[in-house]
């Protein structure tokens, strides 16, 4: 990892980077909040943000950065503040560009596990559930993941299905009658990946700055596409943490 | 597979608004006399979000008439949930979510009981379960929808699919769920029933749309007249409502949106007295909040003025 920068400021960064001025961005708390800010600050200002909770259009105050996607900090300055319902249904009609969510489990075709690790019946583990991830995933016309890069968290195949990326890879997410969108980058800590136009598999795209690619081979313990160019990521910038580091001084999320 | 028929059996939910005195009168109640419309048994949709308008009042007095074998649904389940698990009153939780944020880790108490089978636990997607809110409002038994499709959480309910009878495309058939009583918080209402509330919606509505029996509590009540003068913001009818309560800080310590902030302080001291005694913390958190005092004015103070002034000037800076 790039030193002097934490795991939530690089994730923030090269988050931000995959977003473009115009685009309507599906946002969450954490890592996402602070990639869909940095980008609507700095390069993306026609960019509009919407949070799980019926917020449209925020404009979050620094210092005051959102604990969670339904409470008064993510609704600061909001434009709208339509149903919960409705504002998934605004996904389902095709109004979201890009959403972005998080998973403790990620499979070779980008299936995402926030269920449970174990069975499900009776789990070694239960964790949260979907809550939006499932819903951005299936409705969102990009989905991009953010993760810690951690060894654990990359399987060949998820324990449960929470969100859908590829399924089983090829067209088997559209003959599941998704029809649209799909998982298009996970960005880690240490690189960034996409999928193979064709059988959906993973590849990496990039690696982070003072990252190689045998590093990534041992560090993601599943059958990863690697290409002979990988490209290198320039490191986060000045400016660009300094525009975090505005939005949280107190470091609540940069960590 | 969880769901069963009366959740989406809309001619019998139907059947039920209909036989249903509808007068558009005098609904003010106590929140003892609101609470004792639960049944044992009874299926509650808990209006709000995560701790966002939680109707916390409702379902303390819910909870001091000691219920059994309820089922609780909500969209994102915070610890009323876990209230309910220790206090031996649930049997099913159906959300999409459970936990209170991030900074407070994942809930223990959730998964001590899904862990062990205590609980059945019947996870959705956010937008699934709030259709599941909306088919039931519109009458209907279930709605057509593109997500959680392909995903395995279509097996945890017993979701099925259609196919489109003018495209021919798969279709997820979410059905709808008619919850037996709605608890709702809102910010004013007048003595008929008739509901407002500032800020986010949430599902409150479809929630009182689709349940038999709807009980609120209101941060304030108002005549009539100024229900009149704003009719735009009415969001619940009075003829929904079966009962009404006044509940000045309904929610405390979950925020209500304008009036008072959460106090994330008062979650980490709960989440401690998890971390150091397990379920006994929540049993000993009941015992001192829920079943102890004699009045929800008491539960109140047991927070302290300063924290309730601290909430209402947050909420004041950031809901401008």
């Amino acid at each position: 990892m790039t030193p002097g920068v934490t795991t939530n400021e690089l994730l923030a960064v090269m988050g931000a980077r995959e977003l473009r001025d115009g685009q309507t961005v599906f946002t969450g708390v954490g890592a996402p909040m602070l990639a869909t800010a940095l980008a609507q600050r700095r390069h993306a200002p026609r960019l509009t943000m919407v949070v799980e909770g019926g917020i449209v259009g925020p404009e979050w105050r620094p210092g005051w950065l959102p604990i969670s996607t339904n409470e008064i900090r993510a609704a600061y300055h909001a434009q709208m503040l339509p149903a919960i319902t409705d504002i998934f249904l605004m996904a389902q009609r095709g109004f979201l560009d890009v959403g972005f969510i998080g998973g403790a489990q990620i499979d070779r075709f980008g299936n995402l596990n926030t269920s449970a690790i174990g069975g499900y019946e009776r789990p070694k583990v239960r964790l949260p559930g979907s809550g939006g991830a499932n819903d951005i995933i299936s409705l969102c016309t990009e989905v991009i993941v953010l993760t810690a890069h951690e060894p654990r968290r990359f399987v060949d195949r998820v324990d449960f299905i929470t969100s859908p990326g590829h399924l089983a890879g090829g067209d088997s997410r559209r003959r599941s009658g998704l029809l649209f969108g799909g998982v298009s980058r996970i960005v880690t800590t240490l690189a960034i990946f996409g999928f193979e136009p064709g059988s959906r598999r993973m590849t990496l795209r990039a690696v982070h700055r003072g990252t190689t690619v045998e590093q990534i081979r041992d560090l993601t313990p599943i059958d990863v596409l690697v290409p002979e160019h990988v490209a290198v990521t320039p490191a986060p910038a000045d400016d660009e943490l300094a525009v975090l580091r505005a939005l949280d001084p107190e470091r609540q999320f940069l960590g | 597979m969880t769901i069963t028929p009366r959740e989406y059996d809309f001619l019998g939910a139907r059947r039920r608004l209909e036989q249903k005195p509808k007068p558009a009168g005098d609904k003010l109640a106590t929140l003892q006399d609101a609470a004792a419309r639960v049944a044992d048994g009874a299926h509650i949709a808990i209006g709000g979000c995560l701790f966002s308008r939680t109707p916390l009042a409702l379902v303390w007095a819910v909870l001091r008439r000691r219920p059994r074998g309820l089922a609780l649904s909500r969209n994102l389940m915070c610890y009323e949930g876990e209230w309910g698990l220790v206090a031996g009153a649930v049997d099913k939780l159906v959300t999409s979510w459970m936990g209170i944020g991030l900074p407070w880790g994942l809930s223990r108490i959730m998964r001590d009981y899904v862990e062990s089978g205590r609980v059945a636990f019947e996870e959705w997607s956010h937008l699934g379960l709030g259709l599941r809110f909306r088919a039931a409002a519109m009458g209907l038994p279930f709605l057509p929808t593109l997500t959680m499709l392909g995903s395995d959480l279509m097996g945890v309910g017993g979701s099925k699919t259609i196919t489109c009878p003018y495209t021919g495309e798969t279709l997820h058939a979410v059905p709808a769920l008619f919850p037996d009583v709605a608890l709702i918080h809102v910010h004013r209402a007048d003595r008929l029933g008739n509901c407002q509330i500032d800020g986010y919606p949430h599902m409150d509505a479809d929630i009182a749309m689709a349940a038999s029996t709807v009980l609120v509590s209101a941060e304030e009540i108002v005549p009539e007249d100024d229900i009149r003068r704003h009719p735009d913001r009415t969001v619940i009818p009075g003829f929904a409502v079966d009962a009404l309560v006044h509940v000045p800080h309904g929610c405390y310590p979950h925020e209500c949106y304008g009036l008072y902030d959460s106090d994330p302080r008062h979650f980490g001291e709960y989440v401690d007295a998890i971390r150091e005694g397990g379920a006994d913390g929540v049993a000993r958190y009941l015992d001192r909040y829920v079943y102890g005092p004699a009045a929800y004015g008491e539960y109140l103070e047991l927070f302290g003025a300063n924290a309730l002034s601290a909430a209402r000037q947050r909420a004041q800076e950031l809901c401008r």
